[in-house]
């Protein structure tokens, strides 16, 4: 029982945080539900008993990505936009279309699976410690062209974030020390 | 009688949990074990602050705080008041619910982070199996916190002085996990239970490896820059940016990012104490006349010392060399690192006469060798040989 109503919080939490990263007006406030929501999720992960997953989920979601989105916004100004919107009404049309879509598409695969007849199973113990021989031997290869694919990723943000050159501001600014220098060597000339 | 004392608190709690019902008694058991968490952490932030004040005091050559009640260890209890009477200002530009959650955000997470460490034989409050990735996966709700203090306060000086902060706990929490990694793959397991069990008796604790002693160092390095504290304490540069992300703090709120930040610090000397120094166990057998909590918060107050110390003496590192440090040096020592703690794992089974000391001189030239190539390249490169234009 304690454990049922642990779930409704939990569940209750993540859906209202959820709602909450869609709708307020301000995105930084959008970033902030979401990473509580993130962290809802990880909740439930771990109540069921999945705590690789759960520890994973803050680490990754709530850590490392929810930051990103929240920096990204920072920087590229999106707090402070409060004006220009889309059309509400065809832009919510689309949105109940998509939605739709989307429910059909989870929906139909879900209830003519086999797993629903099967009825539940008893939870699989899985240690932390199996995940890790598991990826370290069967799925070895899978984790390390992971790995390629996100050191490909990395160099191809650090080339993009590279400045070729000097900035315009550098330029700016050494042109003013050098028309400097030469005021001073021409006032230096007139002097003798 | 050893075995009663080393135990006294464990056997306390289970009396304490036998007194009620049944029913309550999960709930029972966990208050139980948080209450004395609390109250133990919390007498420890108000001990370290006048600690560190008299320390810092005797370093720049002052008495520091002397005034109230006993050579001014009261000094704590009145700070408490102040900043409780204080008045608690709250821009009007400000987000006031963001401005509000940030230091709850900071504090509640730490907290959770005790919950994993063992403080003594049978002492961990829960003992998971993956004990170290729910302490990292705790600590990455403060990068948060830092975050919504700077962003809403609406004020230049925060928001810098977040950016700081989060530039700098990004880069500093890649060598801060990679430098416990080397352990997790001697020990072969993730649980700080375990790990500490692997470190029976004083040889066998990891510092006293090449590997241990550099992965160690490279811990108290980035748990430094990890907790804001001096030589690492641009978010906080006074001289440049006011407080930084603390500037639009005052009153209880202000005192919640202090106690956050001392408990940052203290989770991190905990855990480094847990992976390194041999956790709750006595050096010797001899030695364990002394209960294995005495143990565990002696080598805590040494690491915690040492803090203070390093706080006095170094000066304020700039936001490129702090960067450039975490990224060019760290990053690459702790991988370096990583490489010779597998090859001495796999060298574990040699068995010839004379092979524990190859082991050992091997490990410490295959990690002492990059470490001055590095140090020689990159000082090269960032500090090239001055030209005094005007001094010759």
């Amino acid at each position: 029982m304690p454990n049922e109503l642990i779930f409704y919080f939990l569940a209750l939490v993540t859906t209202v945080t959820a709602i909450g990263a869609m709708s307020f007006k301000n995105l930084v406030h959008c970033g902030i539900s979401l990473i509580a929501t993130f962290v809802g999720l990880a909740a439930i992960y771990m109540q069921l008993n999945a705590q690789f997953v759960g520890f994973a989920q803050i680490l990754v979601y709530a850590g490392a990505v929810g930051i990103l989105v929240v920096f990204a916004i920072l920087l590229t100004r999106g707090s402070e936009t409060t004006g220009r919107r889309n059309n509400p009404r065809i832009s919510s049309f689309w949105g109940v279309v998509t939605a739709g879509f989307l429910l059909c598409a989870l929906v139909f695969p879900i209830l003519s699976s086999n797993s629903l007849q099967r009825g539940s199973s008893p939870a699989p113990v899985v240690t932390v410690k199996e995940i890790g021989l598991q990826m370290m031997s069967t799925y070895v290869v899978p984790l390390q062209a992971i790995g390629l694919l996100l050191t490909a990723a990395l160099l191809g943000g650090v080339i993009i974030a590279m400045r070729d050159g000097e900035t315009e501001k550098e330029v700016f600014l050494t042109k003013k020390i050098k028309t400097r220098v030469e005021h001073k060597a021409e006032a230096e000339v007139e002097k003798c | 009688m050893n075995q009663n004392i080393d135990q006294v608190f464990v056997s306390l709690k289970s009396w304490i949990v036998g007194l009620v019902p049944e029913f309550v008694q999960p709930l029972v058991s966990i208050f139980v074990s948080i209450g004395p968490l609390m109250g133990l952490f919390g007498t420890c932030f108000a001990l370290t602050t006048i600690l560190e004040r008299k320390g810092l005091g005797r370093i720049q050559n002052r008495f520091g705080p002397n005034r109230v009640g006993p050579a001014g260890f009261f000094q704590p209890l009145a700070d408490a008041i102040k900043m409780l009477t204080k008045e608690d200002v709250v821009p009007h530009a400000a987000d006031k619910v963001v401005h509000f959650l940030a230091p709850l955000v900071l504090t509640v997470p730490i907290w959770l982070a005790f919950s994993v460490l063992p403080f003594g034989r049978n002492m961990a409050a829960i003992d998971l199996e993956a004990g170290l990735l729910f302490f990292f996966a705790t600590g990455a709700a403060s990068e948060l916190a830092v975050f919504m203090a700077g962003w809403s306060s609406r004020n230049k000086y925060s928001l810098i002085g977040a950016m700081r902060g989060i530039a700098q706990m990004i880069s500093y929490e890649i060598p801060l996990v990679l430098a416990t990694v080397p352990v997790v793959l001697v020990v072969g397991s993730l649980s700080l239970n375990e790990i500490v069990a692997a470190q029976g008796g004083f040889a066998n604790w990891h510092v006293f490896t090449p590997w241990g002693l550099a992965g160690f160092l490279f811990f108290l390095i980035a748990a430094t820059a990890e907790s804001n504290r001096s030589p690492f304490d641009l978010p906080e540069g006074e001289s440049e940016i006011i407080a930084g992300y603390l500037t639009e703090y005052s009153g209880f709120k202000y005192a919640l990012f202090f106690l956050g930040e001392y408990l940052g610090l203290f989770a991190v000397s905990g855990l480094a104490v847990t992976l390194f120094l041999g956790g709750w166990q006595a050096p010797a057998a001899f030695l364990e006349f002394i209960p294995s909590w005495g143990w565990f918060f002696m080598k805590f107050a040494v690491l915690i010392s040492i803090f203070i110390w390093t706080r006095g003496t170094l000066p304020r590192l700039r936001l490129d060399q702090l960067l450039t440090f975490s990224w060019k040096f760290l990053v690459p020592m702790v991988l370096v690192n990583l490489v010779v703690t597998a090859a001495w794992q796999l060298t574990s089974v040699w068995s010839f006469p004379g092979a524990a000391s190859l082991r050992w001189i091997g490990a410490a030239v295959l990690i002492a060798i990059p470490y001055y190539l590095l140090g020689k390249i990159l000082t090269r490169l960032h500090h090239p040989d001055r030209t005094y234009q005007y001094a010759e």
